[in-house]
């Protein structure tokens, strides 16, 4: 049983598990390599984030799923199909663009019954299912006017129900709410992700905010110079980063280049480059190999801050506090070691510590609060 | 500025056949005119040549402007700036021009040397105008019509083009005037027997100025005035609709 299970995972996998796969996908601009082979799948009903700082090459690969570029090198399969060849305006997917690319001259109404339209929908039906969208989107008393006499929130819903309407295979968002002031954002990203919990459609979203990608996304992968640098669940992106960039771009980190020196009882011993000695539990992922080079990261809220010596040693360092910034929920600490590294540290306000600017303290953290990346 | 057309105006309803005294109002001279047949057959070959070069320019000119934004090809910042030269160099080198193109492949003047020597200018003026709206347009409006399933043909009709028309009817409409004003191209491309207003004004003026002449200005300045109006007023509701 377990062997036939065996035998059919690969047809699975390209035939229905997959809404949208990439395939060593390269795209190269006038000389210029913006996507450097992306290895996607992605599944049914998944929200996906593509997160990565500006430039890294994110609306091009959303582009090159959407159709409006064709791939210098690779494939792009829709639902176990091949889209080599196929233009956008045959492909089973939707766009909602950045700037919303809303049609001027024609009505709310019109622009989201536009796709029906074109698709020789009966006039029943299209009633029907723009009313709908409009409803989704909570657009109904918006109908008759014009993009223009829309605020930015109003148009956004516009294009989100342009989209929806045509019930897309996947919808692609690139930066859905990038042009919305924070509360409006706010409140947009409980509605996609209501809106994308309810009619179960596929939902491949772009975006640099990693806050908003950690927020809705089922998995994220993150992009960084064409390259993905790793795909996982928020979880796994935030506790396991594996590699430095990602540390790095993925909230608040600290990082430390060193080498390994000693490998002891399932612990690696790494000697900064300061002269630092941090012990480390290797991860799952890097267990079997012991890589020469290695970056050290330690989230700022795992590092504990005392003003008398701890009793355990453990990555334990002295130092003196430069600046302290009160954060409301938290507390933000500057700390200068010895070595003369600097450190961030991020304490719950409760834990109020009595130091005074230039005073000396110590910090530590527990090796298994610290993760080792290959640098 | 508009001195010299007021007294125009003013002198329209002079009684009187001489310009310099004032006679008392009279609707005479809007009278003679309107009864002169020479000049509506001139009126005829001006609306004429007018309306067949702004056709061809409203067609030509949208497809350069689009075709100049659009795609990307050899000699396209050269192919720019030549299109819209017409602009530019003096009306008589257009004149001097297209006289001695016709006359070197011999093709004999006529009222559609006219037409096509207006082309000229009308389809740089057409496409300036599209030029400057599909500038301002979201560059993605296009790919937002093919990700809706319409294809490349229809994305152009059903977008593109209501996106653009406030701008080519007003540049149309701009071109119509310029066309009807023209007198130094057509004079030098008009033949067999083809009399635009303008020439037949000129070749009445040369001869002293006469009353139902300032008549005929005073209604050619307000036609002229009421297109002009027109044309500026559809491209701004045509701007304030789209300015998203
Ligand atoms: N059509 C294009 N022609 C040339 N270069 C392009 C084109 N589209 C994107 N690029 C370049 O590709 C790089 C990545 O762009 P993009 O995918 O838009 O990044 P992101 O969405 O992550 O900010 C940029 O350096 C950009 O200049
Ligand atoms: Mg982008």
């Amino acid at each position: 049983m377990s062997q036939t299970a065996m035998q059919n995972r690969p047809v699975a996998e390209t035939n229905t598990r997959f809404d949208v796969e990439l395939r060593k996908v390269f795209k190269v601009f006038n000389g210029e390599t913006v996507v450097r082979g992306i290895d996607l799948n992605i599944r049914q009903g998944e929200f996906f984030s593509i997160l990565g700082p500006s430039g890294c090459g994110k609306t091009t690969t959303l582009r090159l799923i959407a159709g409006f570029e064709e791939p210098s090198a690779g494939e792009v399969l829709i639902r176990g199909r091949s889209m080599s060849g196929v233009p956008a305006y045959r492909r089973p997917v939707n766009t909602v663009f950045q700037s919303y690319a809303l049609f001027g001259h024609l009505s709310v109404w019109e622009n989201i019954a536009f796709g029906l339209r074109i698709k020789r929908q009966s006039k029943a039906e299209i009633q029907k299912r723009v009313q709908e969208s409009l409803r989704l989107v909570k657009m109904e008393q918006f109908a008759r006017r014009y993009p223009a006499q829309l605020s930015g929130g109003q148009q956004q819903r516009v294009a989100l129900a342009r989209a929806l309407v045509n019930q897309p295979t996947v919808v692609l968002l690139d930066e859905p709410l990038g042009a919305l002031d924070l509360k409006l954002r706010k409140e947009m990203q409980v509605e996609l992700s209501t809106l994308h919990k309810n009619l179960g459609v596929t939902f491949v979203m772009v975006t640099h905010d990693q806050e908003e990608a950690l927020s809705l996304s089922d998995r994220i992968a993150v992009m960084h110079d064409g390259k993905l640098e790793q795909i996982g669940t928020p979880n796994q992106i935030y506790d396991y980063p594996q590699t430095p960039f990602v540390a790095d771009f993925i909230g608040d980190t600290n990082l430390f280049k060193g080498r390994i020196e000693t490998t002891d009882y399932g612990m690696w011993q790494v000697r900064t480059e300061r002269g630092l000695r941090i012990l480390v539990k290797p991860t799952e992922s890097l267990n079997g190999s012991m890589p020469n080079q290695v970056v050290v990261s330690v989230r700022p809220e795992k590092i504990q801050l005392s003003l008398e010596k701890p009793s355990s040693p453990i990555n334990c360092f002295e130092g003196r506090l430069m600046h302290t910034m009160y954060l409301g929920t938290h507390v933000h600490y500057l700390v200068e070691l010895l070595s003369g590294d600097r450190l961030t540290v991020l304490q719950p306000n409760r834990a109020k510590l009595a130091a005074e600017p230039d005073s000396p303290l110590y910090i530590y953290w527990a090796e298994t609060d610290c993760l080792a990346l290959t640098a | 500025m508009y001195l010299p057309i007021l007294i125009l105006a003013f002198y329209s309803f002079n009684a009187s056949r001489f310009s310099a005294t004032w006679e008392g109002f009279s609707l005479k001279w809007y009278e003679i005119l309107f009864n002169d047949s020479r000049i509506f057959a001139a009126l005829q070959d001006s609306l004429a040549i007018a309306i067949c070069a702004v056709g061809v320019s409203a067609v030509l000119g949208t497809l350069m402007a689009v075709g100049l934004a659009r795609y990307q090809f050899w000699g396209k910042g050269l192919y720019r700036g030549a299109s819209y030269l017409p602009l530019i160099i003096p009306d008589i080198a257009i004149a001097v021009a297209t006289l001695v193109f016709l006359a070197s492949f011999a093709i004999p003047l006529s009222l559609w040397t006219i037409v096509a020597s207006h082309i000229v200018f009308c389809l740089a003026y057409v496409a300036v105008v599209v030029s400057t709206r599909l500038s301002g347009l979201n560059p993605h409006l296009e790919e937002a019509a093919l990700d809706l399933g319409a294809t490349p043909t229809q994305a152009f009709l059903k977008v593109l083009l209501p996106e653009l028309m406030p701008a080519i009817v007003s540049g149309c409409l701009l071109a119509f005037v310029l066309s009807m004003d023209d007198l130094l191209i057509s004079s030098f491309t008009a033949g067999g027997g083809a009399n635009t207003l303008p020439m037949e004004i000129f070749s009445r003026v040369r001869t002293g100025v006469k009353p139902d002449i300032n008549a005929l200005s005073v209604v050619l300045i307000l036609a002229s005035g009421v297109l002009a109006f027109l044309a500026e007023y559809i491209r701004y509701r045509g701007d304030q609709r789209r300015s998203v």
